[in-house]
Parts: C-alpha cells; structure tokens; sequence
C-alpha cells in the first residue's frame, strides 16, 4: 500500500525530532534543517541512517544530501554558485524547491535548500521507485 | 595518565558485538572530586567507556584501517550511578557501519543491571578524508588499545575475534 504525503511527513518528523532534539511542532513543512532546526554536519549523517531504518529504504551517498556538488570550489564564483553549478545542483536534487535560490544563488543560502519538505520529497520520490 | 575507561573485554564477536567491563575503584583520583565525600563515576567517563568498547568494535571491523572518531551521542540516559566497589558492563551493538561511518548502541549495566542506554555514532576518517592537521598514523588505535584487545584474544574464550 502507498505511504501517503501525511505519513511521510509524520515519520519524516520522527526522524528529526530524535536527531535533532527538537520538538515535534519546531518540524514544519518549510522547516530548514540548519537554520531552523540546528543541524550540524554529523546531523545529515544520522539523518540518513534514522530515514533509512525508518522507511526501510538505502541511501546512497550524496543522493539526499549531494555534498560533492555542494562543497566543489569549481561552481564558486565569489559568493555565488556558477550557472553549470546551479543546474548540476537541480539534477542532483530534483526534491527541492529552487524558486528562492535560483533568484540570486548566494552560497550563504544553500543550506536553505534543505528543509524539511525537500527531505519529505525526496522519500516520497524513494517509495514510489520502489 | 592512561584514557582507558575499560579494564577488559569479556565477549567479542567481531562485526557484531562486544561487551567489556570496568570496575570503578576509590584509587580514581577524579572521583575525590566528583564529588567531595561522595565520590560518584561521572556519567561523561560511562558514556567515554562505551564509545572505547563500541569504538574498538567498529574499528575491528574494518580491520582497524580507519581512525575511528566518535562523532556523535545519540543518546545517553541513565537511571543509576556507580560508586567505587562496583562493576560496569558496556555492551555494543554495531547497527549500522559503511565506509563513512557506524551507528552503534550499548546497554550499561551496574553490578548485573541495566542502568543506561548510550547509542553512540563514529566516524570513519582514513587518509583521503582527514583534515590536514590531524596526524598521519592511526591516532585512535594506538598501541594501548591494540594491547587490550591483544589481551583478549589470548584468553581462551569462544567468539574472540579473528586474527585478520
């Protein structure tokens, strides 16, 4: 039976309150991970584990959180992300919203790419492949 | 001083699960301090026990390549304290391990009984992946931990680990 958006997000909300020690309502839809939430960079890791015991799903490396393309100096260019580096970033990660970001791709603002719906996105997108 | 907050391991079953134990003794100078006429193990030090015992774990099963770093307390509850006189037990499970990192979690018990949880993650950081300014060497599996799992291994007991 398909797992609907809302228990995605119920689970999805699990996930965040025991890895990050929040309380269920801090864990909106447009939550940031780091922002809002105080994600530190060993959090994405525990993220990943806590999502894939949760929806019985495997996560390869760099597919939720494509930090390559995220880290990588080349689609720098001063404090914003290249043209090729933007469109690299939206093929690695088609479950999150760039309408804001790609308005004025500051990297300071990368991190806002991952709220708790892009996580919520990419799971529904996880299930349905499989 | 010697960070070692384990005295053996009683039971290793490599990839799998370790138990050690500590005996917690008046001759601790920290304890004189913690707390003055009430000398009580800190929890920091329990929690510093399970992250050697499931870090030694973690590390064997990868054949001690990596510098295994404790990178992460998932959680660490506890319901007892100990005192001198009595005897921890750390028992690790490995949930998870990849080549990035393991998500471990342990039961400590005092004297026999469960008194906490500690789920701990690790880090794995070999060569390609360390910052610059840490050291070369395995900086975590130093000699003085190799000689308490070597410790072990001689004892004859079923489901030590395997001389990889």
């Amino acid at each position: 039976m398909a797992t609907s958006r809302d228990e995605v997000f119920g689970k999805v909300q699990e996930v965040l309150t025991d890895a990050l020690g929040v309380d269920d309502d801090e864990v909106s839809p447009e939550s940031t991970l780091q922002g809002d939430l105080g994600a530190e960079s060993i959090d994405f890791l525990d993220i990943v584990f806590r999502l894939e015991k949760a929806f019985e799903i495997k996560i390869p490396k760099g597919e939720l959180f494509p930090d390559e393309i995220l880290n990588n100096p080349e689609y720098v260019d001063g404090d914003k992300m290249t043209p090729t580096g933007l469109e690299k970033l939206k093929q690695a990660m088609p479950h999150a919203d760039f309408s804001k970001f790609e308005q004025q791709p500051d990297v300071a603002k990368m991190p806002d790419l991952f709220t708790v719906d892009t996580i919520v996105n990419y799971v529904e997108n996880k299930l349905q492949v499989a | 001083m010697r960070w070692i907050w384990i005295d053996s391991f009683v039971e290793f079953t490599p990839k799998g699960s370790a138990s050690a134990v500590k005996n917690v003794t008046r001759s601790e100078d920290h304890l004189h301090d913690h707390f003055p006429g009430f000398p009580v193990m800190p929890a920091a030090l329990i929690v510093e026990g399970m992250a050697q015992t499931a870090g030694i774990l973690v590390g064997e099963a990868r054949g001690f390549r990596e510098n295994v770093i404790l990178a992460k307390i998932r959680k660490a509850s506890f319901d007892d304290f100990a005192v001198p006189g009595d005897q921890l037990r750390y028992d690790a499970k490995i949930e998870t391990i990849d080549d990035q990192a393991a998500v471990t979690t342990g039961v400590v018990s005092k004297n026999g009984k469960p008194m906490g949880k500690v789920n701990l993650i690790f880090s794995h950081v070999n060569q390609a992946s360390k910052p610059p300014e840490l050291p070369d060497h395995n900086f975590v599996f130093t000699d003085q931990f190799m000689d308490l799992l070597a410790t072990f291994r001689s004892k004859d007991m079923s489901g030590s680990p395997s001389d990889e």
